[in-house]
């Protein structure tokens, strides 16, 4: 449509900043708009409602908060999504720069190396969950074929195993991603540094320490971001893997939105919930841009 | 040294093969701990991936009789054969529809919004505006307004088509593509815009004849990205269809596990195998332009 009329207008208004140019981010603005920006602000209006997805939607002010926020589900749905988010950032930080740095190396095999490391990245988290669900099966899994007892677990069965089975599953899927944006970040660093460095003397334990993690501050940010607002809505590998169970064990925020939402027909609570999420994805973002001195995510995907 | 300007040095290079820029660290000594971990964390990501597959070509009773590791001693397709057999080649369909039907959209879309944000390069303030509108985006986990999207789409008399996961996919990818493509776009040299409008080309002309073109590689990393996310995408499948035979496959896998033949482990790897196919081949053919964009434009 508005590709019509850009072609009509657009010699007339040749010249640059001439009216044609906002016709051309029309298509992208209306989809956004419908399907991003008023589910936005719905998300917020619906959580002032009561609605069971069959009957009417009715208003309900501040009913479904009031539910909500007295639920003791809320603050152990909010603890569970803090601790893994903070958990697989613990994990996956350290082990992600470490191998970034190493693959940053020139060696052909280390190329790869990269190469075989961007294969989780290809798996959908449902595959991975079902793999990995089948891998830890107590009875016919890994550790029954081994016969290795250390691995014959109730991995999923126990709150405190499955709850370390995800973190292993979500660093499984994401370590590799994260590395290569190290990899990018370290072969950045001028090599002049390095030299200077290596003209006084200094170890590979003390460039890394001196030099190397500090020219990757911005890579940290980003990858950091990625993690922690990314966390919020690890749904499908929980969904698949553990269904928040056993018990709620794993049950976190985008989960717990599903649950009330479209299990027990409690959309207006749902809301509540998605608007908690919101607020939450934008404090963080806020939050690592403060610690940044700049925005994450004008500088993070460039070329994804 | 982290201003864009790096950015853009490095990313030369990266987009014509990522080779050679620094000479390897050569006088050091090995990085043994780095090594390690790297080479550690390679077999955990191997082994799994080595087990879908050998595991899949083993008959059920094999797999609980042998070390799972073990190639299968005959190796049989029949895992395959009763995959294909229960619907998957309707849900693969599926997939490729609702790939197809976001990537082109929502790249061809933001393509087009890109190029506008690029050239009028702050001077038109609803530019300004959408660009920060796309930038807003990001920051938000999208996923948390799925409830007024299923809503939306029941209103819309959407509900249980393919149009359906196709309409929201596209939105979702926009902020993400508009960021991409216009930091590609900004790297076409002014003066082949300039030239181009001294010929009295007119934007639309030079937004097909030249930006595109000379963005490809970007392009290229782009379309790949937005197809994994479709491809993989389960959630909203999950709750804006409800019907068997509008099944996308991750949706189709979780639910032949749930389902009888569950317990019939290498059949539901078969499915597993079947399913990354696809991607494995997108990948292939673009890992070097999806790799190097990947590390040069994320990490400066």
């Amino acid at each position: 449509m508005s590709a019509i009329s850009a072609r009509r207008t657009s010699s007339a208004a040749a010249t640059r900043g001439g009216g044609v140019l906002p016709w051309l981010a029309l298509p992208a603005l209306v989809a956004f708009a419908v399907f991003a920006l008023i589910p936005l602000i719905g998300v917020l209006l619906l959580s002032f409602t009561s609605w069971d997805t069959l009957g009417e939607i009715q208003l309900t002010g501040l009913e479904s908060w009031k539910s909500v926020l007295t639920d003791p589900g809320l603050p152990h749905a909010l603890w569970v999504t803090f601790l893994i988010m903070l958990l697989s950032w613990a994990f996956q930080t350290p082990a992600s720069i470490l191998i970034g740095v190493f693959l940053a190396g020139r060696q052909r095999y280390r190329e790869l190396l990269a190469v075989l490391y961007f294969i989780p990245l290809l798996l959908s988290s449902a595959a991975i969950a079902i793999t990995f669900k089948a891998l830890l099966d107590p009875n016919f899994g890994l550790g029954a074929g081994l016969g290795l007892d250390f691995l014959t677990q109730d991995w999923l069965g126990e709150p405190g195993l499955a709850f370390g089975v995800v973190i292993f599953v979500v660093s499984w899927q994401y370590i590799p991603f994260h590395s290569l944006l190290y990899q990018g970040g370290v072969r950045q660093i001028p090599r002049s540094l390095y030299e200077a460095a290596e003209l006084d003397g200094a170890g590979r334990v003390r460039m890394f320490f001196s030099i190397t993690l500090p020219q990757l501050k911005y890579t940290i940010i980003t990858s950091s971001t990625l993690m922690l607002v990314g966390s919020l809505t690890f749904f499908d590998l929980i969904f698949v893997l553990t269904e928040g169970g056993p018990g709620d064990a794993t049950r976190a925020l985008a989960l717990d939105m599903y649950k009330r939402g479209f299990q027990a027909n409690l959309m207006g609570a749902a809301c509540v919930i998605g608007v908690i999420l919101v607020l939450v994805g934008l404090a963080l973002a806020l939050l690592l841009r403060r610690i940044g001195g700049r925005d994450p995510y004008a500088s993070q995907l460039e070329g994804v | 040294m982290t201003t864009t300007h790096t950015s853009r040095a490095a990313k030369r290079p990266a987009t014509s093969g990522a080779h050679g820029r620094h000479p390897a660290k050569s006088r050091q000594r090995p990085n043994w701990l780095g090594g390690l971990v790297s080479w550690l964390w390679l077999a955990v990501v191997i082994i799994p991936i080595y087990w879908i597959v050998v595991t899949s070509l083993k008959t059920q009773s094999n797999y609980y009789l042998t070390n799972p590791f073990a190639p299968p001693a005959d190796p049989t397709l029949d895992n395959y054969r009763l995959v294909i057999e229960m619907d998957f080649p309707l849900y693969f369909l599926n997939s490729i529809v609702v790939a197809i039907g976001t990537v082109i959209p929502s790249v061809l879309f933001s393509f087009m919004a890109a190029y506008a944000i690029v050239r009028s390069s702050g001077a038109s303030r609803f530019l300004r505006g959408v660009n920060s509108l796309f930038l807003m985006g990001l920051a938000i986990p999208l996923q948390a307004t799925v409830i007024p999207v299923y809503l939306l789409i029941i209103k819309m008399q959407l509900y249980d088509s393919l149009t359906a996961l196709i309409l929201p996919s596209i939105a979702f990818a926009i902020p993400l593509s508009v960021l991409v493509l216009s930091n590609f776009i900004r790297d076409v040299p002014k003066e082949l815009f300039e030239s181009m409008r001294l010929d009295g080309a007119t934007e639309w002309k030079t937004l097909w004849g030249l930006a595109f073109p000379l963005t490809r590689p970007a392009v290229v990393t782009v379309s790949i990205y937005n197809a994994l996310q479709v491809w993989n995408g389960f959630l909203l499948p999950l709750i804006l269809t409800q019907s068997p035979d509008k099944r996308t496959l991750p949706l189709a896998l979780a639910a032949f596990q749930g389902g009888p033949y569950g317990v019939n482990v290498p059949a539901v790897l078969a499915s597993v195998v079947l399913t990354i196919l696809p991607m494995l081949i997108l990948y292939t053919v673009g890992r070097r332009q999806l790799l190097s964009g990947l590390t040069a434009g994320f990490g400066k």
